[in-house]
C-alpha cells in the first residue's frame, strides 16, 4: 500500500553493532500470528528486549533512553533468514525509515523497499565510522538524502554515496509500490500470462 | 554456440518487460500461500477494491501455526485458528485451491507441492516464505518473497525483481557411508557462510549431486537461503522425471512427452559463464552438525568448536555471543554433549526418505532416557506412508511420540516449544537464537544423525553408533 514520502530524512541513529542479525530477532514467529498489519513494533527485537516476565532488558539498546532516532544502525548481514515482512512492519511501526548497514540480506533488503523503509548499504569503515560516532555522542545527526543518494555525518560532514535503482528511488520518493506500476500494464502482462 | 546457464534460460523466458535502471517485471508460474504471510496481502486486495487475476496459479493450505495434535478439532490457540479461518475465507471466496487441515494432501507447502506434481522443471515459483528455494531442485526458479509481493502476485501474477547474480557450486566424486544431502548442505553453508551466497542464485551440479535422489536434492535446495542465496536449483534429468511422472498434476499422455522434451532442454550450456564458482569434493564431507546461532557455524561431528583466534571486533563479540547462547566454549569437542530434545520434521527433512532413515537406525533400538523425540511428517501423504511401511510401529517403539503434519517445532509458532536452556538436535534449517522456543539452543543435523542422538542422548556421529 502507499507510504509516506521519502526525500531527505535527519536524525539521531540507533546502534545495533550485532552481525548477522536474522529476522528471527527482529521479530519472533510466536508473534506473526496477527491477520491486520498493526502493532507489529512493540515485539520488536522482544527476546532481546524483553525478559521472560515481559521486563525491560536495560543493556538492550532500545530500552536505553540514550539513544534514539529515526535510523537504525546495524552490524553486517542484517534481516537475514525468514522472509517474514513483518520484520520490516515492525521496524516501520517502532518509527524507523531507514537501516544502515554495511550488508543486507536479499529479501529483506526488497521488503523494506517495497513497504517506504530505506536500506542505506554503507561500507564496513564508514559503518565503523558512525558507530564510533554514535559512541562518542548519541546525539550525532545523520542526513540521508534519497535524491543524492547520500549520507552524511552531520557534526563532520563526512558522507559516502549508496546505490539505490532508479525505479526504487522514484518510488520511494513519491511513495508508490509496485503494484501502482504493475496494474498499469495489466494488458501487457494479460498478452505474456496468454502466450504461457 | 549458446553460452546461457540453466536459470538464465529460465529467469529471462519469465520477464514480461525490463524496467531501465530498475527491475524486471517477472512472471510467475505458480504461487503457494499459508496461513501467516497472506491475510494482509488479501486484506490489501480488498482495500484497493481488486481481485485475484488467476486463480488458478494458486494454491494454499495452513502449516506454520497449526497444532501436531487433534487436528480434527477446533484449533485451541484464537489467533492461529483466526489465521487459518482467514486463510480458509480467501481460498473459498477467490476460488483457490486448498489443502486444509485434515484434507488427504495437507501438508507444509514446500512437501505437497512437489508431492501432488505441482512443481515442475522450468517453472517460476514463489510463496510468502524463504524455504521456497526447496522447489528448485526440480530445475525450477523458487525463491521466497515477502508480503507485499504476495499481494502483487495475487493481482497482477507478477513481482518486480532484479536478476541475480549465478553461482556454481559444485561436488564431485562420492559420499562416503552414513554422511546425507543435509551433511553436503551444512558443509557448503560452513566453508562459504551464512551470508556467502547473499546476491546470487545457486545452481548445484556435480556428480554427487547427480546421484542424490530428489527428495535429498530437495533439503539441499531447501537451504540455499541459508546462505544468503535468493534459491538454489539443480538440472532436472531422469531422475526428475522418474519422480513426477505419474503424480496428479502432472502432465499425462501427448503433454507428457512434450514437457519431457522441453525439460531435457533445461541444463547450463557448457559455456556460460557464472558470477562465481565453488567446488567441493564429497569425500571431503563427513556428517555435520551446527554448534551456534546461524546455519554458518557448522563442523564435522567429530571436530571442534572454532576458538577466537583470528576473529577480532565486533565479529568476535558477534561469535563469543553465540557460544554463550548456546552454552559452548571455543575449542572444546561437541561429540559426547548432552541432548535433551529431538525434532525429526521440517519442509528441510520431513519427507518419507528422511522418516525411513531414521526408522532403519533406531529399529530394536531405545530413545535414550533423557531424550524427548518428536517425529512430524511434512504431510499427510508422509503419515501414510509411514503408518503402511511400518515405520510409525517402529519409531513409536523405540520411544518416538509421532504428531501430526505441519511446520511445528521447526520455528516453534504452535505448542511444539522446546523450552528454554534446553538442547534440541533438529532436523530442521535455522538455529537462530529462540528459533525453536524462547533460550531454546538448537543443533542442525542429517535425520541420520538425530536418530543416533535420540539413541545415545548425546551428540553422536551416526557412524559410531551400532
Amino acid at each position: 500500500m502507499a507510504y509516506d514520502k521519502f526525500n531527505i530524512l535527519t536524525s539521531t541513529i540507533v546502534p545495533l553493532p550485532a552481525e548477522n542479525v536474522d529476522t528471527d530477532q527482529i521479530i519472533p514467529a510466536r508473534f506473526l500470528k496477527a491477520t491486520e498489519r498493526e502493532g507489529f513494533g512493540d515485539n520488536l527485537f522482544r527476546d532481546w528486549r524483553y525478559d521472560v516476565e515481559g521486563n525491560p532488558k536495560k543493556d538492550f539498546v532500545l530500552n536505553d533512553p540514550t539513544y534514539s532516532g529515526k535510523i537504525l544502525l546495524s552490524g553486517k548481514n542484517f534481516g537475514s533468514g525468514s522472509s517474514r515482512e513483518h520484520a520490516v512492519w515492525a521496524i516501520y511501526d517502532y518509527g524507523f525509515r531507514a537501516v544502515v548497514s554495511s550488508f543486507f540480506a536479499d529479501i529483506f533488503k526488497n521488503n523494506c523497499l517495497n513497504i517506504g523503509v530505506l536500506p542505506v548499504t554503507i561500507s564496513a569503515e564508514f559503518a565503523e565510522v558512525l558507530f564510533k560516532s554514535v559512541e562518542a555522542d548519541p546525539k550525532t545527526e545523520v542526513e540521508i538524502d534519497i535524491d543524492k543518494q547520500k549520507i552524511t555525518l552531520l557534526n563532520t560532514g563526512a558522507s559516502e554515496s549508496f546505490d539505490i535503482n532508479s525505479y526504487k528511488k522514484e518510488n520511494m520518493k513519491n511513495g508508490f509500490d509496485d503494484i501502482d506500476y504493475l496494474l498499469n500494464i495489466k494488458e501487457e502482462i494479460a498478452a505474456f500470462a496468454e502466450n504461457r | 554456440m549458446e553460452k546461457n546457464t540453466l536459470f538464465d534460460k529460465i529467469w529471462d523466458s519469465h520477464v514480461v518487460r525490463s524496467v531501465p535502471n530498475g527491475p524486471d517485471v517477472f512472471f510467475i508460474d505458480k504461487h503457494f500461500i499459508h496461513e501467516v504471510t497472506s491475510p494482509v496481502a488479501f486484506l490489501n486486495l480488498e482495500k484497493r477494491g481488486i481481485g485475484v487475476l488467476h486463480p488458478d496459479r494458486t494454491v494454499g493450505t495452513p502449516d506454520h501455526n497449526v497444532p501436531t495434535v487433534d487436528q480434527d478439532k477446533t484449533i485451541k490457540d484464537k489467533l492461529s485458528r483466526m489465521q487459518v479461518e482467514r486463510l480458509r475465507e480467501n481460498c473459498k471466496k477467490y476460488d483457490i485451491e486448498l489443502h486444509d487441515l485434515g484434507s488427504d494432501h495437507h501438508g507444509i507447502v514446500h512437501v505437497i507441492g512437489p508431492e501432488l506434481g505441482i512443481t515442475q522443471p522450468g517453472m517460476t515459483i514463489v510463496c510468502g516464505d524463504s524455504h521456497t528455494s526447496t522447489h528448485g531442485a526440480f530445475g525450477a526458479i523458487a525463491f521466497g518473497i515477502g508480503t507485499s509481493e504476495v499481494e502483487m502476485v495475487l493481482a497482477t501474477q507478477c513481482i518486480m525483481q532484479t536478476k541475480a547474480k549465478k553461482m556454481r557450486i559444485t561436488v564431485d566424486g562420492e559420499l562416503g557411508g552414513g554422511v546425507t544431502s543435509k551433511d553436503i548442505i551444512l558443509y557448503i553453508i560452513a566453508k562459504i557462510s551464512a551470508a556467502g551466497a547473499t546476491g546470487y542464485f545457486v545452481e548445484y551440479a556435480g556428480m554427487a549431486i547427480r546421484r542424490l535422489s530428489m527428495e535429498a536434492r530437495m533439503t539441499i535446495c531447501n537451504m540455499s537461503i541459508e546462505m544468503g542465496a535468493r534459491g538454489g536449483l539443480i538440472a532436472p534429468d531422469e531422475t526428475t522425471f522418474a519422480y513426477l511422472k505419474g503424480k496428479q498434476y502432472a502432465p499425462k499422455g501427448e503433454a507428457w512427452d512434450q514437457a519431457v522434451a522441453y525439460w531435457k532442454t533445461l541444463k547450463t550450456d557448457e559455456e556460460a559463464v557464472f558470477d562465481k564458482e565453488y567446488t567441493f569434493d564429497a569425500a571431503d564431507i563427513e556428517p555435520m552438525i551446527t554448534y551456534g546461532t546461524n546455519p554458518g557455524m557448522g563442523i564435522k561431528i567429530k571436530g571442534n568448536i572454532p576458538t577466537t583466534e583470528g576473529m577480532e571486533g565486533s565479529n568476535k563479540i558477534s561469535y563469543l555471543k553465540s557460544l554463550e547462547y548456546m552454552g559452548f566454549a571455543p575449542g572444546e569437542p561437541i561429540k559426547g554433549k548432552k541432548v535433551d530434545y529431538v525434532f525429526v520434521g521440517s519442509c528441510t527433512n520431513g519427507r518419507i526418505e528422511d522418516i525411513r532413515s531414521v526408522a532403519a537406525f533406531v529399529k530394536g533400538k531405545q530413545k535414550a532416557a533423557n531424550i524427548t523425540a518428536w517425529i512430524v511428517p511434512g504431510s499427510r501423504e508422509v503419515e501414510k506412508m509411514a503408518h503402511e511401511e511400518g515405520l510409525v510401529k517402529i519409531l513409536e517403539d523405540a520411544g518416538f511420540e509421532l504428531r501430526q503434519p505441519g511446520c511445528s517445532a521447526c520455528l516453534a509458532m504452535n505448542d511444539d516449544k522446546i523450552p528454554s536452556g534446553k538442547y534440541a538436535v533438529s532436523t530442521s534449517n535455522r538455529n537462530f537464537e529462540g528459533r525453536q522456543g524462547p533460550g531454546a539452543r538448537t543443533l542442525l543435523a542429517s535425520p541420520l544423525t538425530v536418530a543416533a542422538v535420540a539413541v545415545t542422548g548425546e551428540i553422536a556421529d551416526p557412524r559410531e553408533v551400532f
